[in-house]
């Protein structure tokens, strides 16, 4: 009786607990990299699952007949055939060795196509001109300067939803990376270098997005969000930014440049022209680093030298 | 006088490092002070410190291995636990000592905890299953171990004095240049990380020649353990990678200290240079740590079974093929880089192939379990563990390799999920595995089954409770690294991975409860015969702990198992083999070379990091002469009588005669 009654408890428990555990993952997946808004997103997610359905093929058996034979070769079950000699097998060697081989072998075809149909320099099929973006991190904050509008914003991105965008990206100091996990793959920003990636958002919204690579003490601050606004938003944007703010010359980007921490969103209502490249080639010095002599929200009075 | 070193170098002012620092502190001066009091110190001094047998050393190395996983955990439990706290609030680590959290937990686990440990059981098991007597080079083998000590005290003096990395466990450059990093923590890093590093070359040369040249008599190549085969390939891969990271960190250093520009913004520096060597050291460095362990499961998972390894050919096939392919893999480190698609798909197909040799592996422990007569003992456990975790983290590795979705996931939790389900799953579980299998032939006695078995499955739970949210935490594009955040969705994963800490963290204790419990039971728990799992290698072919010289004469080798058919013949005529000719053995004598060398390296390390130049002088000048006074010894050898040999060889053999005759199982 007793035993029953736990038995159904359990049962009933186990149900509501997957159900919880599905629901978890399922709302789990909300803002993140399976549930894209985006061309280049929704292609990476597809071979993300492709590759572990694939794998999980393979994986799902192995890990049972690991539990299977360990189980039922156990030294207690009489049952079980003791061959206390047999240590080899050309036929199972053969399968053994197949096995990987050819999952890999369909895997590596999906790695190949893949990197070339997703090669983050590769420009999105488009009826469309792609927007131009440049990126550039600085400790602690992303610059985006639109070169066709001559504006520039800081951790905030407006893009026209529907149309690609292409990033040219580079950094005014350390490394950092340039990710936005719902419309496709991170990109590296580096000093003195320059980086490519096409990116779309097919539908309106907002998209968070952050720096992936750890880049000193503002790091967690180095996030954004990105707009995806209909066309006529857009051009809103950019007229608001031209009215207001300062312009972004080689004096206001070196003030910029400095570390900074949790930075908001601003504007700046034009930028110099060839800034972008004048950073990238190093035209104008990388960013200075910790700042000796000079109180520094961020750095440790032990690090002042 | 000093260099940069002064009073404000100490954080007075923050209470939590202070406070750990002292209670280390007063730990280690209580221990030193019963260690002199109760007049112990002649003891280790003679039997330790100067040791050169590689038994000892191993031991040593596991010890320092598990001492400096316990301060590597507490790192993770600082991390999770800030990380819990710091959604949208700042947590109680601020982000310069956060970012010192991470990084020394990262340095400390694979360079003080996992090598060490991997190393210590190499130490203490290859020459016993090869058969001889020692290492190739015992004084250099203990030189090698005290250069590990000494990286491992310069990691935790930063703690005290001074402040560690703030870069994370590889310093990408430029974020680890002057520019950038002015402070100390970087230099002790790289000065911890080179002393260490020299330590870990010479044991790569060290193991690399034992085993091309030491082997017992009638030992070939395919009649070495598994084991021994594995631990060859990681020596191998110590012999060439290692280099590649000295001379990484030389120009970094000389980047650092006389303003060269390998790696700098300026003048021709090209920080890119820096990532790609690093991982040509990086990679081959995650198989110089998982292929010991795969050793030791393939010893383990025979013996429990009662069975040789299946398929012991393809076995060493497959760890040569891992060997040579973990060196063409090292750009999946970097695909978000901007290589181009033919440079990311060439190498991820290269990695992807790596899955191959890991792939026999598994099915060949699957298929030596098959017809076997499984015992679950506690190293079984941890193998079975290993075999279902490692497939996970496998599939999770290979999905990494798909340029495409490491787009998506490079940087993430994902990856940091993926790369402790492999180096915990795999290395850390092999290396428990390898602890609780020779600890009764190190000591004499086995450890406490029920606790072992307990401690087991909390780490096994902990772990997937801890990084499965991590896994799913990933996906939802949460970076690592991260102090605090903003992002709601990631709050109740980074909860539950918190939550999973505290699973682990049982099961931590629970181990340390298992040694305690084990020390104070050790009679009852006590290996009489030196075989206490039935074991098929010559390692159990000596009384545990084997007596200095592990042999009383060195065994002839016929086959893939020698002990096994040795054991089997004397359990078909039901008596030993004949007693030896017992002769005279010659040992190394014991040499302090090692000590005072690390001494003299960490006087050395520590004035690089400080910058005082005559100090250097000091302990460059000191580690030299130690050197030359070794290189001039003229008695470098003792020798133990012909009939103490007998006598310690006699006493086993009764104690194994006694068992024989005893012995009730199936018989060839």
């Amino acid at each position: 009786m007793l035993l029953r009654a736990i038995v159904r408890n359990c049962a009933v428990l186990g149900r509501v607990g997957a159900t919880t555990l599905l629901a978890g993952l399922l709302a789990g997946c909300q803002g993140g990299v399976l549930d894209p808004h985006g061309p280049v997103g929704a292609a990476q997610r597809t071979i993300l699952l492709n590759s572990v359905a694939i794998m999980l093929a393979i994986v799902i058996p192995t890990i049972v007949a690991t539990l299977g034979f360990a189980w039922w070769f156990r030294e207690t079950n009489t049952r079980a055939r003791y061959l206390p000699e047999w240590a080899y097998s050309g036929r199972i060697e053969l399968v053994v060795w197949s096995i990987p081989i050819l999952v890999i072998l369909f895997l590596s075809g999906i790695i190949w196509i893949g990197s070339h149909d997703l090669d983050p320099m590769k420009p999105l099929d488009s009826q469309q001109q792609p927007l131009e973006v440049q990126v550039v991190s600085l400790d602690w904050k992303w610059l985006f300067i639109y070169p066709e509008q001559n504006v520039a914003s800081i951790n905030r991105l407006v893009v026209p939803a529907g149309r690609p965008v292409h990033f040219s990206l580079t950094s005014a100091s350390v490394m950092n990376a340039f990710f936005v996990p719902q419309l496709g793959g991170m990109i590296y920003t580096m000093n003195g270098m320059t980086t490519q990636l096409h990116l779309q958002a097919d539908q309106q919204g907002e998209f968070y997005g952050r720096s992936a690579h750890f880049s000193g003490d503002g790091f967690p601050g180095m996030q954004f969000v990105l707009h995806a606004v209909a066309v006529d938003a857009f051009d809103a944007f950019v007229n608001s930014a031209r009215s207001q703010g300062q312009a972004l010359d080689r004096a206001s980007y070196q003030e910029l440049a400095r570390q900074s921490l949790d930075v908001p969103p601003s504007t700046y209502r034009s930028v110099e022209p060839d800034l972008f490249h004048e950073i990238a080639t190093q035209g104008v010095p990388p960013a200075p680093g910790p700042q000796a002599g000079r109180p520094e929200p961020s750095v440790s009075p032990k690090t002042g030298g | 006088m000093l260099g940069k070193l002064s009073w404000d170098v100490i954080p007075f002012d923050q209470p939590l490092p202070m406070i750990a620092s002292a209670v280390v502190a007063l730990a280690i001066l209580g221990v030193l002070a019963w260690v002199f009091l109760a007049g112990h110190f002649p003891y280790l001094w003679r039997e330790w410190i100067t040791s050169v047998d590689h038994k000892r050393i191993g031991v040593m190395y596991t010890l320092l291995a598990l001492l400096m996983l316990l301060r590597g955990f507490s790192d993770a439990v600082m991390m999770r636990s800030q990380q819990a706290l710091a959604f949208q609030a700042p947590g109680y680590l601020p982000p310069d000592h956060f970012n010192q959290v991470f990084s020394a937990h990262g340095t400390i686990m694979i360079f003080f905890g996992a090598m060490p440990f991997v190393i210590g059981l190499m130490n203490l098991v290859v020459p016993l299953q090869l058969g001889v007597r020692d290492v190739a080079f015992p004084t250099l083998n203990s030189v090698s171990f005290w250069l590990t000590a000494t990286g491992a005290l310069l990691v935790n003096i930063s703690l005290v004095i001074g402040e560690f990395a703030r870069t994370g466990w590889l310093p990408y450059p430029p974020l680890s240049e002057t520019a950038y990093s002015p402070g100390v923590g970087v230099d002790y890093y790289l000065w911890a990380v080179q002393i260490a590093g020299v330590g870990t070359l010479l044991t790569g040369i060290n193991f690399v020649t034992t085993i091309l040249k030491m082997r017992a008599p009638g030992m070939s190549y395919l009649s070495m353990s598994m084991f021994c085969w594995t631990s060859l390939a990681a020596s191998l891969l110590i012999v060439a990678a290692f280099p590649i990271l000295t001379a990484t960190l030389a120009m970094l250093t000389l980047d650092r200290y006389f303003g060269f520009h390998f790696f700098t913004n300026e003048a021709g520096g090209n920080m890119l240079m820096f990532v790609n060597l690093i991982w040509a050291w990086g990679h081959p460095e995650v198989y110089i740590l998982v292929l010991p362990a795969f050793g030791i499961f393939s010893e383990v998972i025979s013996t429990f079974s009662s069975k040789p390894l299946f398929g012991y050919r393809s076995m060493v096939a497959a760890t040569l093929f891992i060997c040579i392919v973990s060196f063409m893999v090292w750009l999946h480190h970097f695909f978000t880089m901007g290589a181009g698609a033919d440079v990311n798909a060439a190498f991820g197909i290269a990695t992807s192939i790596i899955a191959v040799g890991t792939g026999v592996k598994i099915y060949n422990w699957m298929f030596t379990m098959y017809g076997g007569r499984i015992r679950f003992a506690t190293p079984m456990l941890w193998s079975l563990g290993f075999m279902v975790t490692f497939v996970i983290g496998g599939m999770t590795g290979v999905l990494l390799a798909v340029p495409p979705a490491d787009f998506l996931l490079h940087n993430s939790l994902f990856l940091v999920a993926h790369f402790h389900n492999v180096i915990i799953g795999g290395v850390l579980f092999g290396a428990f595995a390898g602890y609780t299998y020779w600890f009764p032939k190190a000591f004499g006695f086995r450890l406490h089954e029920g606790w072992g078995k307990l401690a087991f499955w909390l780490t096994l739970i902990g772990f997937y409770a801890t990084f499965v949210p991590l896994y799913t935490v990933g996906l939802l594009g949460m970076t690592r690294r991260m102090q605090h955040f903003d992002v709601p969705a990631w709050y109740p994963w980074v909860l539950v991975a918190g939550a999973g800490m505290l699973i682990t963290t049982a099961g931590v204790v629970a181990q340390i409860i298992q040694l305690v419990v084990s020390i104070r039971q050790r009679a009852a728990l006590r290996d009489v015969t030196g075989d206490p799992w039935d074991g098929r290698s010559l390692e159990w072919a000596t009384p545990s702990p084997p007596p200095v010289f592990n042999f009383a004469a060195l065994p002839h080798v016929e086959g893939e198992e020698p002990y096994w058919s040795i054991k089997q013949r004397a359990r078909e005529q039901n008596r030993l083999r004949d007693e030896p000719e017992y002769e005279p053995i010659e040992m190394p004598r014991n040499s302090p070379t090692g000590f005072i060398c690390a001494f003299f390296a960490t006087v050395m390390g520590f004035a690089l990091i400080w910058h005082i130049w005559w100090m250097v002088a000091l302990g460059a000048l000191g580690a030299f002469a130690t050197f030359v006074v070794f290189a001039w010894r003229d008695i470098p050898e003792y020798v133990i009588p012909a009939a103490e040999v007998a006598r310690i060889d006699r006493a086993n053999r009764s104690a194994r005669r006694e068992a024989l005759a005893t012995y009730t199982g199936p018989r060839p």
